[in-house]
Order: C-alpha cells, then structure tokens, then sequence
C-alpha cells in the first residue's frame, strides 16, 4: 500500500520538481547573462505549448521510441524510490538513453543521425564511471540495495570521495550541459541544429522534455545518496552540485568528443578506479 | 485543454531566415535577443530548427532562390505558426523591389501575419512584433483545435465504432 503511494506521488510530484528544476535553471543561467529571464514555470508552458502543437511525425515509430525513453525513465526513478537494486537502475536509465538514440536513427535527417551518434559516444563515455561508482559503493555498504547504501552508518562520501567527484564530472555529460552538449545543443543555430531532438516535434519534443525532468530528479537522488544522513543535507548538497553544473554550463564552450572521451577515459575513469582500488586495499 | 490554450503564447520558439537582407534587420533581430532586450522574457528561444518553431521571423526581400527555401520552412512548421516580415524589405521588397531578381515582400509568397515596418526597425519594434504574435498564436492554437474537433466530428459521423481511429487521424 505505502509502495502505490509512493509511487504515485513520484509519478506526479517528480516532473513538477523537475520542471522548476530547469525553470530555476533557465533563470540562473539568464542572471549570469544578465539577464532578467522567464519565469521559473516556463518549462511548464513549453511543454503545455507543445502539447498543443499540430502532429507532424516523420515516420509511425518515433512516437514509441520517445515514450519507450520515458517509461524507462520513470522506471529508474521508480526504483530508486522504492529503493530497489542499483545496477538494475543503471542498466534501466541506459535503456532509456537507448530508446530515444535509436528513436533519432529511426529518421534520415543528418543532424538527428550525428546527435545519436555523439550520445552512444557519451554512454561509452559515462556508463563505466556510473558502474563504477555502484560497484564502490558496494563496497563500501556490501550491498547493491539502494535500501541499504541509504541506511548505512556514516557518510558514504568519506569513503568515496573521488568516485563522487568523478560522477559529478559525468553527471555534466549526462545533463548535455556546456562543455558536453554536443548530442543536443541548447543552440540550435550551430552545427548540429538541434542534435538528437531535431527531427521530434510537439507531443514528441513535450515528453522528450518531461523525460529530462525525471531524469534531473533522479540525478538530484543518485547525488544525495552519498550523504545520505540526514537526508536533507544531502539533497542540499544535490542541488549546491546542480547549481555548479549550471555555472560549468555558462562559462564552457563546447568541446570535441575526441577531447571529451579521452578526458573522461583519463580523468573520470582513474578518479573512480583509484578510489576503489584504496577501498579493496583497505577493506 | 484551457491551460495548454493559455501556454501557447506563453512560449513563441523562433526561428529567423535572412531571405535576401542587407543584414542590417537581421542584426537588429539579433539585437533584440540580446541581454539589453532580452527576448527570453517572454519565453522566447531562438531554436534554429522549423520543427520546434512557432514563429517564422523574415528579414529581406524574396528572391527567386531564397523562395524555395522560405517555403520549405515555413511547411515544416507545425502549426499554429506565425510569419512576421521585418524590415521594409520583407513587407514590400524595399529598395530592392526593382531589381530583376526580387518577387517581392514575404506576403508574395507566404501568408504575412505581422509587419514591422522600418529600414531597419528597432529591436523594440521586432520584440513588439513577438508579444503581438503570441495574442495571434494563442488565436490560431483555438482554430486549430476547433478544426480538430470538427475532423473527429466528421469522421466518427462516417464510422461510429472507429472512435478511437478517427482521434488518432
Ligand atoms: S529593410 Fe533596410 S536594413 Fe532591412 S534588409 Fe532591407 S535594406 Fe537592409
């Protein structure tokens, strides 16, 4: 009974969250710019607005990858709350990336095609550092239960705290934020027009955008998870995180991905690696 | 339904296409993207991409060559979309108008809902324009939705059981 509860309030409350999630977003950023800004809702107006829109559709299956994306990542927010597996997590919120790559293949648009390119570029990229960071975590807490890396006495970021720097570091090419926003450009006046997302148009481009809400929650829980007693510190520390990603994001311009893959390979990768292996040695 | 009616001019995407300028509108479109006027205000987003646009900003006279491409954009545009021609060269074709080459204003090939007149108009004239469009787009989102309705209508009178087919259509 408290687990239907649960999740319907995450089903409902999380895109709201997220949704002033990137309207405080959009207003930092515009402050940065100086810059008055929209309003904190306005994402919410996007979306409503491309609800709205006229249905155009490049071919009947776009719609499906576009929804596939953001079942799965509901899903993976589902199982975080409900505290579930966390390598099960990992894998579901990938399936939801790979949803929406093979969604922007499924068209013969050139920009769509290099978008999903760059992305599966990321996953090689962050995935292992993500599966990393579980497996550091299991060590320390000996259990890939959420539950119980929740409940474990003492701050997990004490014992792990390259692999937290190193998720922070990735977490900045999972959000598509400068300098990583090169899968789908927040400008979509440069090369790539608008990536990923270029061919996807109202009801699409609506629930595209609503994944992405999820997906600033989850990643808001995955932060604060490292600190998680009490729990409100740590959702603090989330957001002081987020708020750094979204200064990265003003003063970066975009790298290559050859530069992005090496740095993550030599910087993320060793961060994490050399945690773990301090882990495996002390324990 | 009310609330998505109410959004639609809450958030106009542009998307800007120099036809034939001189630049000098299309700096001033710019301008008016720009902190000192900051479009974002209003929700505003240069988006780049027809698809994800609501208004087709023109700057410049239409050409023979720059004909084809205006159209094209303008047909990828999910509606409710709204053309402004800025400049006096998009109303009319300007000092142009007399070259061999030029066709005319943008209302010579697409239907024109807003005019800025001025060689160049001011940033403030161009963000006038915008809040303009968002009362035309908010006015073409209830005819859209009103055509909808009266597609469904007519198609279900057609096939009674095909309820759920003919929303899909
Ligand atoms: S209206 Fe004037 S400034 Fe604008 S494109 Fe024409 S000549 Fe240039």
């Amino acid at each position: 009974m408290i687990n239907i509860i649960t999740i319907i309030i995450t089903v409902l409350f999380a895109p709201l969250a997220g949704a002033v999630i990137t309207g405080v977003d959009r207003r930092i950023t515009a402050r940065f710019q100086s810059r008055i800004g929209p309003p904190v809702l306005q994402p919410i107006y996007d979306v409503l607005k491309l609800l709205g829109k006229e249905r155009v559709a490049v071919n009947a299956m776009q719609i499906i990858y576009v929804i596939g994306s953001l079942v799965f990542a509901i899903l993976s927010l589902l199982l975080f709350v409900l505290r579930s597996d966390y390598l099960i997590l990992v894998f579901v919120l990938a399936f939801s990336t790979v949803s929406l790559i093979v969604g922007a293949t499924s068209v013969r648009s050139p920009y769509s095609k290099i978008g999903a390119q760059r992305e599966i570029i990321q996953i090689l990229a962050y995935e292992p550092v993500i599966i990393l960071m579980v497996v550091g975590m299991y060590l320390v807490t000996g259990s890939f239960n959420i539950g119980s890396i929740a409940e474990h006495e003492g701050c997990l970021f004490a014992q792990l705290p390259l692999v937290f720097v190193a998720f922070c570091y990735v977490l900045t090419i999972k959000l598509r934020k400068s300098p990583f926003d090169y899968s789908t450009s927040h400008h979509g006046h440069q090369e790539l027009i608008k990536g990923l997302t270029t061919e996807f148009s109202g009801l699409q481009l609506a629930l595209i955008e609503i994944t992405h809400w999820y997906e600033a929650v989850l990643f808001i829980g995955m932060l604060s998870l490292f600190f998680a007693h009490p729990l409100w510190l740590g959702i603090l520390i989330a957001l002081g995180v987020y708020f750094c990603e979204i200064i990265l994001d003003n003063v970066c311009a975009r790298t290559t991905w050859q530069w992005m893959l090496r740095f993550t390979v030599v910087l993320g990768f060793s961060l994490a690696m050399t945690n773990i292996i301090w882990l495996y040695l002390k324990y | 339904m009310k609330l998505i009616q109410k959004a639609a001019g809450k958030s106009p995407w542009i998307i800007h296409y120099d036809c034939n300028s001189c630049n000098g509108c299309d700096i001033e479109i710019l301008a008016s993207l720009t902190p000192i006027y900051d479009a974002e205000r209003f929700g505003v987003v240069n988006v780049g991409n027809p698809k994800h646009a609501d208004i087709l900003i023109v700057s410049g006279s239409v050409n023979y060559r720059s004909r084809r491409v205006l159209e094209n954009i303008w047909r990828e545009m999910p509606g409710p979309k709204v053309v402004i021609a800025v400049g006096a060269c998009a109303c009319t074709g300007g000092i142009f108008s007399d070259c061999y080459n030029i066709i005319g204003g943008v209302d010579k090939v697409l239907p024109v809902d807003i005019y800025v007149p001025g060689c160049a108009p001011k940033p403030e004239a161009i963000l006038d324009a915008v809040v303009r469009a968002t009362e035309k787009l908010v006015h073409k989102r209830e005819e859209l939705a009103a055509r909808q309705a009266e597609h469904v209508a007519k198609l279900r009178a057609k096939d009674p059981k095909g309820g759920r087919n003919a929303e899909k259509q």
